[in-house]
């Protein structure tokens, strides 16, 4: 095996509570110091996905059947998140989670559970500064912040913790298209300046293209396509199905998009 | 008016008790949204763990204090091991019913070890306690409940507003998933909501002994009062529990002063229905945050 390779998952599937199989053989790879983006509509199995990598499956009744997680050496699959975050891998849940009736500064102290009594002080500025916005809001409630605010404090949260590999659940969802840029900027200068290996989940195909280094598509449950991401960029099947701009910039009919699928069964 | 003061006293002494027994009560809701029906019962084992300590094996009483709140303190984590754990992921009211089973466990095993008897402490708390103020005498056990009181409230205050460890279980309570998400032990913070439980429930217990002498039935009866605090305070805070155990406290005193003592039991209630009708979430209840 290559040195460079932090994560790897091998043909893993995952079943909600004994029936509902979620996941059907997936196998990726994520490298040390890269930006990996998992593409995907909804129900694709992107999130499971991550669960499935940070143990997070686990209080929801998920499990990996099949396949395994390495991780640095370790396998992971079906460990306990206690466990996986203390190996370096933090996930930022979608739909940003905050601890509501906690202060900002109070939220990212959480984000030091996994080293508990350690300093922590070299931390806070080096979060305040790649999200200056959370300086001025410290000490308010996290339930008073507004989404762009909250999706900066989780993110400074997990960077507490120290993270190796950050996984990312849609960042972007639900902010004004000018605050999506500042964050995907920002999560490119983390993976620059913190050499911290990011996965990250988006439906925003086009951002998450720009700023990844490899980029892998899901649709039921499995993966169908993977590339680099300047070459994924390029494809005409993401090019229409994920980016919206069609070769031919006309809609296709259904009769095209079946066949699409057809040849994404090869694939 | 002296006798308006020696109530006055009286009451914030008993309610600054019942802030103490409502303390750990409101810790377990926080950070599990059980409600602990076996309450009472802790009370009462910390009572009689502090009398088989001071009495029974004759040990001087700040060393037997020490080991009682050591001994309830390892006993919340056994509980919460033994009970609680296995019922993690369980439907909220199976919890729930656990802890009234625990509760007639609990009694009836302490019943079967002590008797329904009336026992004493011996006198162990210094004269110089007792103010006397022209014709105001406050008996000792009252001085030294607020004593108590003010010091261990102000304790888990600081614990939970600064200390890493409170700041973690504050988070288990607001967004277990995310607390999950970044590492927090969410198992061991409820094992230390209940260790944290079982020791306030150890001090007020003794507090009531000393108050009242130490029988099952009394102190156990005491974990119902818990419910009118909590209730009134806001079942999530724990500024909440301190004032509302110092309302009920005072108005049971001053009921039991100026009315009648049978009354007494009943008038908290009575207020604590008007308080929730303007009220709802209690007085310091957590009202849902929601951005619109």
């Amino acid at each position: 095996m290559e040195d460079n390779i932090l994560l790897q998952l091998n043909n893993i599937s995952v079943v909600y509570s004994d029936v509902i199989q979620v996941l059907k053989g997936v196998s990726l790879v994520v490298k040390k110091g890269q930006i990996v983006s998992l593409l995907g509509s909804n129900g694709a199995g992107k999130t499971t996905t991550l669960k499935a990598i940070s143990g997070l499956l686990k209080p929801e009744n998920g499990k990996v059947t099949e396949g395994n997680i390495v991780y640095e050496g370790h396998l992971i699959q079906n460990s306990a998140p206690e466990q996986i975050t203390r190996l370096g891998i933090i996930q930022v849940l979608e739909g940003r989670q905050p601890f509501k009736y906690l202060t900002v500064e109070e939220n990212l102290r959480v984000g030091t559970a996994t080293r508990w009594g350690k300093p922590y002080k070299k931390d806070l500025e080096l979060v305040y500064h790649y999200f200056q916005p959370l300086v001025a809001r410290k000490n308010r409630l996290a339930g008073y912040c507004s989404g762009g605010e909250l999706q900066m404090l989780v993110m400074g949260r997990a960077l507490m913790a120290h993270p190796k590999l950050l996984l990312l659940d849609e960042p972007s969802l639900g902010l004004a298209p000018f605050l999506v840029r500042e964050i995907f900027e920002i999560v490119k200068r983390i993976n620059e300046e913190q050499r911290t290996t990011i996965m990250l989940v988006e439906q925003n195909a086009n951002m998450a293209l720009l700023i990844a280094h490899y980029g892998y598509v899901m649709e039921n449950g499995k993966i169908v396509m993977e590339d680099e991401a300047k070459k994924l960029r390029e494809n005409p099947d993401v090019k229409e199905f994920y980016l919206g701009t069609a070769a031919s910039g006309v809609l296709k009919s259904y009769k095209e998009v079946k066949s699409y699928k057809r040849r994404k069964r090869w694939l | 008016m002296e006798f308006f003061l020696q109530l006055l006293i009286q009451g914030l002494s008993v309610g600054f008790l019942y802030a103490l027994a409502a303390l750990g009560f409101v810790m377990i809701f926080k950070s599990s949204s059980v409600l602990n029906f076996a309450h009472g019962e802790l009370l009462a084992i910390g009572a009689f763990i502090f009398l088989v300590f001071s009495v029974r094996l004759n040990l001087p009483i700040p060393i037997a204090f020490l080991f009682t709140l050591a001994g309830t303190f390892a006993m919340g984590f056994v509980i919460e091991r033994l009970f609680l754990r296995p019922l993690i992921g369980e439907a909220l009211i199976e919890v729930i019913m656990l802890t009234v089973g625990l509760a007639a466990m609990f009694k009836g095993l302490l019943l079967v070890i002590f008797g329904g008897n009336l026992f004493n402490y011996p006198d162990f708390l210094p004269k110089a306690l007792t103010i006397e103020w022209g014709a105001i005498t406050i008996p000792p056990v009252y001085v030294a409940s607020f004593i108590i009181g003010i010091i261990f409230l102000s304790i888990f205050g600081f614990f939970f507003k600064y200390s890493s460890q409170g700041i973690y279980m504050r988070s288990v309570a607001d967004n277990q998933p995310a607390a999950l998400s970044l590492g927090v032990h969410v198992r061991r913070v409820f094992a230390m909501s209940w260790a944290i439980a079982a020791l306030v429930c150890a001090l007020s217990g003794i507090i009531l002994g000393i108050m009242n002498g130490i029988n099952v039935h009394d102190i156990s009866i005491m974990g119902l009062k818990v419910f009118p605090v909590v209730i009134l305070g806001g079942l999530e805070s724990i500024g909440g529990a301190i004032i509302g155990g110092l309302i009920i406290g005072l108005l049971e005193t001053f009921t039991g002063g100026y009315l009648s003592t049978s009354l007494k039991e009943v008038i908290p209630y009575v207020v604590l229905v008007f308080i929730l009708l303007v009220k709802p979430y209690g007085l310091f209840g957590l009202v849902e945050i929601e951005r619109v």
